[in-house]
């Protein structure tokens, strides 16, 4: 027992004298002519697989930057935190970049959660802080320092609306996840539904790690009258919902997903099961099939090769809005010719006509995510792939 | 009457795997006197193992036996590296270091393996099978009948054979069960092997209808102990009833009550039971010694 | 000196010099943010050890009443235009009300029994507050007022770090003094052997539901000063994980030592910290040094560490 208690005793005071001198290693490199960057990402945990190709995306890009000489001269140091989806922790890590790495930006905040857990720290260090993550909250009202890059859940609402309009359906089920983003989604929803004279006439939900939705979609499938099916939810939920749904020999009532699932592993976990399965999304799921004239081609052919190549994982939009989180910061300080936080904002913030994997960003004092609805396209999933749906059809 | 039919099948197919955890857990229990929450990771590795031998071209009968072996390995390696050498500490104790066993699981998972969700084929198709206006998957099949295979498997081995003696000895008194020659580590060492191939099993006939990825752990272990409980703990038939009993409380619940409600039902339920019966469904008092 | 103070006020002193002396260690306000939730963490596993480690009831649902008080915080305010003193009280009082009604048939049960019946407890309080958006947001949670004393807006992180300091020593000097009283000794005869307490005429249900009543306010308090602390809730910190963190962090500094649970709190909280520098091995590391002091220590770090101390000595 002493002799263990002795290796015991030894080890602590090894893993401390590790632990102290790796700090004061990151103080030492700290002193060198750097750009600070902060990122909190939900790299581990429920939402990984928004998380994970973030920060992928973010550590390829920031090396690309670096070897190509760095941002005028001055090379980038990212410090990525990963708060595991947990809101407390991101709060933490928050701080941490701010007072204790003294970040000039922070692009991330992968879930809705741990974004609105971030917003008071950068407001009140006076920050800029491009967000990852979908709601609309984060936004709106509009606040000094937050920005963000992907479309917000209400504006997929509209999107997938404006297509059930147009084939003249008018009554729609629901089955949201209750996850945040799931019921964010399903919450915006609601509320946008009328403006597109669609009544919900049914709605079920399920939890984030249910593994069979059968019960939820026998009761939508027995409802009279659904023309549609909506299914706000991201992860492995909707491939679930998806596999289901064909299951139960529902597929000739129109299914829906949200920008949730825009990964091609969607289409991988449900298989066959996703065929005829339509979705709003940005550009970069249907790279190879845009037009050539179409100004986002460039910019998403480049940004799949490089991720594809990189990390032998299919793209999914989710890394794409770290890359134009990013990009958006880059530019803002190459404009501002520095990375004074207060410059760089403001530069952020007269973003104009930057063309990134999610659209067309222009941003303004009253906008600070400079999307609208044409960035997003109707998809449908045919023969395995993801194809452009003729507009009125 | 084809809803109440559909309910019924997918929550014995949720039950099985339910099931089967709670197997997991009742087995180590019962030997070693250990609650496992490490018991998820093998339900994890049964899946993500047989993922990942297959996709690299293992055919897919010799990737699910890689995985029951990955997982046995792991399961014994627990029991040596970590259990073994605590011997004799609080049963709080152990439960934090199965509980720091996950966290380390699940670490490695996602460096070995990645951080995406995976599929497997369904072993015998996707064509469902049409039963008086229900829908079945095949796979379905697979997971009620594998769970019924393992179930029996384990009903003979403790039942009928020296092993088996030996566990049921271990469980009832170690001191005695080594005063008349059974080597107690070597039990114990069974009872993890053997749950982690229970659990690993689980993980692999359930991936076809549920998917899988590094962290699917967690809330299997936590509704493997529900049913465990319910079922009464250390009771290999009551692991099956719990099982059983918590998936159709959550698709019943889902269908006629609400599907948002569900688990809280399946809770409340599982509260009920044992405010009536303290010791679970077919738990057997236990006399506190002084 | 040691004598003539009793142990008791020894701990209190060194714990107040220590929280005293550490900002001037601390070189940003990232460490008082750091030092702060190892405060709160810690009162909330002082509760929880006096319920484990003292009367001998395990919970694996504590976070549930941590829940309470954060939301207590978010949404009297918020909704019911409470004063934010005033919702920390009534989270409190309502946590004991819930611990007093569920207490009874509860702690009935035995060992694993009660693991799984607390479980189930926490996870109803979760999923209330998951589901109820319209009072509490929902899964990404929702905002908390700043607290105003007085006409004065208690943020940042200094100020937060006496606060919780503060609460803190309180917490710690009641559960300290809870050992001397008969409450404390009926609890001690519990954790030992509860047929022998009530041969010895300690009225078992009584105690095992004040020391529930107790460790459910406790949590309460803590998760509202946190909440206030953040300024947003959000369901995690009422969640599964959070109550089995809560339980290690007992277990880990040594059950039914009051200074064992800020020790272990202070583990949990400081350690993933730390392991960040090792990225994608973070979890691999915190899993393996939970396992391995649990191993070589396992009565806990603190009773570990005096067990030691004592053999040195003599």
């Amino acid at each position: 027992m002493a002799h263990y208690t002795h290796v015991l005793r030894s080890v602590a005071v090894g893993a401390t004298a590790l632990a102290l001198s790796s700090f004061s290693l990151m103080h030492a490199a700290l002193a060198a002519s750097t750009i600070k960057l902060g990122s909190v990402l939900s790299i581990t945990g429920p939402a990984s697989f928004l998380g994970d190709p973030e920060d992928k995306t973010l550590k390829m890009y920031v090396d690309k930057i670096n070897a190509a000489g760095g941002v005028d001269g001055q090379k980038i140091e990212l410090v990525v935190y990963d708060d595991g989806g947990d809101a407390n922790k991101a709060r933490t890590f928050a701080t941490r970049l701010v007072e204790d790495d003294k970040v000039v930006a922070m692009i991330g905040g992968s879930t809705t959660g741990t974004t609105m857990a971030m917003i008071p720290v950068f407001e009140e260090a006076q920050i800029p802080f491009i967000s990852f993550a979908g709601a609309v909250e984060i936004i709106d009202p509009v606040r000094k320092y937050v920005f963000k890059t992907p479309h917000t859940d209400k504006m997929a609402c509209e999107k997938i609306f404006e297509n059930i309009k147009a084939r003249k359906f008018t009554k729609v089920a629901m089955i949201s996840g209750t996850d945040g983003f799931g019921s964010s989604m399903r919450a915006q929803c609601l509320k946008v539904a009328p403006n597109y004279g669609v009544s919900i006439v049914a709605e079920e939900t399920y939890g984030p790690r249910d593994s069979d939705m059968t019960a939820q979609l026998t009761k939508i499938k027995n409802t009279a009258g659904v023309e549609a099916v909506v299914n706000p939810g991201f992860g492995q939920g909707p491939a679930i919902v998806t596999r289901n749904y064909a299951q139960l020999g529902m597929s000739s009532t129109p299914l829906y997903q949200s920008h949730g699932v825009a990964s091609k592993s969607f289409i991988e976990l449900a298989g066959p099961a996703a065929e005829g399965v339509r979705l709003p999304a940005a550009a970069l799921l249907v790279a190879d099939k845009l037009p050539d004239n179409d100004p986002q081609k460039k910019v998403v052919t480049d940004y799949k090769k490089t991720y594809e190549d990189a990390t032998k994982q299919p793209v999914s939009t989710f890394g794409g809005h770290a890359y134009d989180g990013l990009y958006i910061l880059i530019d803002a300080m190459k404009r501002a010719k520095s990375t004074d936080p207060k410059k760089v904002r403001d530069e952020i913030e007269t973003t104009k006509g930057f063309v990134g994997t999610g659209g067309i960003v222009t941003m303004s004092p009253t906008d600070h995510l400079g999307l609208d609805l044409s960035a997003f396209r109707m998809l449908e999933v045919k023969n395995g792939d993801w194809t452009l749906v003729q507009p009125g059809s | 009457m084809s809803e109440l039919l559909q309910f019924l099948i997918s929550g014995l197919t949720v039950g099985a795997v339910y099931a089967l955890v709670a197997l997991g857990f009742t087995l180590v229990y019962h030997a070693a006197d250990v609650v496992n929450f490490a018991q998820g990771e093998f339900v994890m590795l049964g899946g993500m193992v047989t993922v990942f031998a297959y996709a690299a071209g293992v055919p897919l009968p010799l990737a699910a036996l890689l995985a029951v072996i990955v997982a046995v390995v792991v399961g014994l390696l627990l029991y040596w590296l970590a259990i073994a050498p605590a011997r004799g500490a609080s049963a709080v104790s152990l439960i934090i270091i199965t509980i720091g066993a996950s966290i380390l699981l699940r670490g490695a998972a996602q460096i070995v393996f990645d951080k995406q969700f995976h599929k497997l084929p369904a072993f015998s198709g996707d064509a469902p099978i049409h039963l008086f206006g229900a829908v079945i998957q095949p796979q379905s099949l697979w997971v009620l009948g594998g769970a019924a295979l393992v179930v029996l498997t384990l009903y003979y081995v403790m039942e009928r054979t020296l092993i088996g003696k030996a566990v049921v000895a271990t469980a009832a008194n170690r001191l005695a069960a080594r005063l008349v020659g059974v080597n107690v580590a070597t039990v114990m060492a069974l009872a993890f092997g053997g749950s982690a191939a229970i659990g690993a099993i689980a993980g692999i006939l359930i991936t076809p209808i549920t998917l899988t990825s590094y962290d699917v752990g967690t809330l299997l272990a936590l509704k493997g102990f529900a049913a465990a409980m319910l079922g009464g703990m250390g009771n290999p038939l009551g692991a099956v009833i719990g099982g059983l009993f918590l998936g159709l409380l959550e698709s019943f619940g889902a269908g006629y009550v609400s599907s948002t409600y569900k688990d809280a039902i399946a809770f409340i339920v599982i509260l009920a039971v044992l405010f009536v019966a303290p010791q679970g469904l077919v738990g057997r008092r236990k006399v506190e010694r002084v | 000196m040691l004598n003539l103070l009793g142990r008791r006020s020894v701990i209190l002193i060194v714990l107040a010099v220590m929280m005293a002396v550490l900002p001037l260690l601390f070189p940003s306000s990232y460490y008082f943010r750091v030092a702060s939730l190892v405060w709160v963490s810690a009162l909330a596993a002082i509760g929880l050890n006096i319920l484990m480690g003292k009367a001998g009831q395990v919970s694996l649902g504590h976070a549930g009443f941590f829940g309470i008080g954060a939301y207590a915080v978010a949404i009297g305010p918020a909704h019911l235009g409470l004063n934010a003193l005033l919702a920390v009280l009534v989270g409190a009082l309502l946590s004991a009300v819930l611990a007093f009604l569920v207490g009874r048939p509860i702690l009935r049960l035995k060992g694993h029994y009660l693991a799984i019946a607390t479980l189930g407890l926490g996870v109803l309080v979760a999923m209330v507050i998951t589901t109820e958006s319209g009072w509490t947001g929902g899964p990404d949670g929702m905002p908390v007022p700043k607290l105003s004393l007085f006409g004065w807006r208690v943020s940042g992180s200094t100020t937060w770090y006496w606060i919780t300091a503060g609460l803190l020593l309180i917490g710690t000097w009641f559960a300290l003094n809870l050992d001397d009283t008969p409450t404390g000794r009926a609890f001690r005869a519990l954790h030992d052997s509860e047929v022998a307490a009530r041969t010895a005429g300690v009225h078992v249900e009584r105690f095992k539901l004040q020391a529930f009543v107790i460790a459910a306010v406790y949590a309460s308090v803590a998760g509202s000063a946190l909440a206030m602390m953040n300024g947003f809730v959000n369901p995690d910190q009422a969640g599964f994980l959070h109550s089995v963190e809560l339980v290690t962090m007992v277990v880990l500094g040594g059950l039914g030592s009051i200074v064992g649970s800020i020790v272990g709190a202070a583990v949990l909280v400081v350690l993933p910290q730390l392991l960040t520098v090792f990225q994608d091995y973070e979890h691999f590391l915190l899993g393996l040094i939970i396992i391995v002091s649990m191993i070589f220590m396992r009565d806990g770090m603190v009773p570990m560490l005096a067990k030691l101390a004592r053999r040195a000595r003599s």
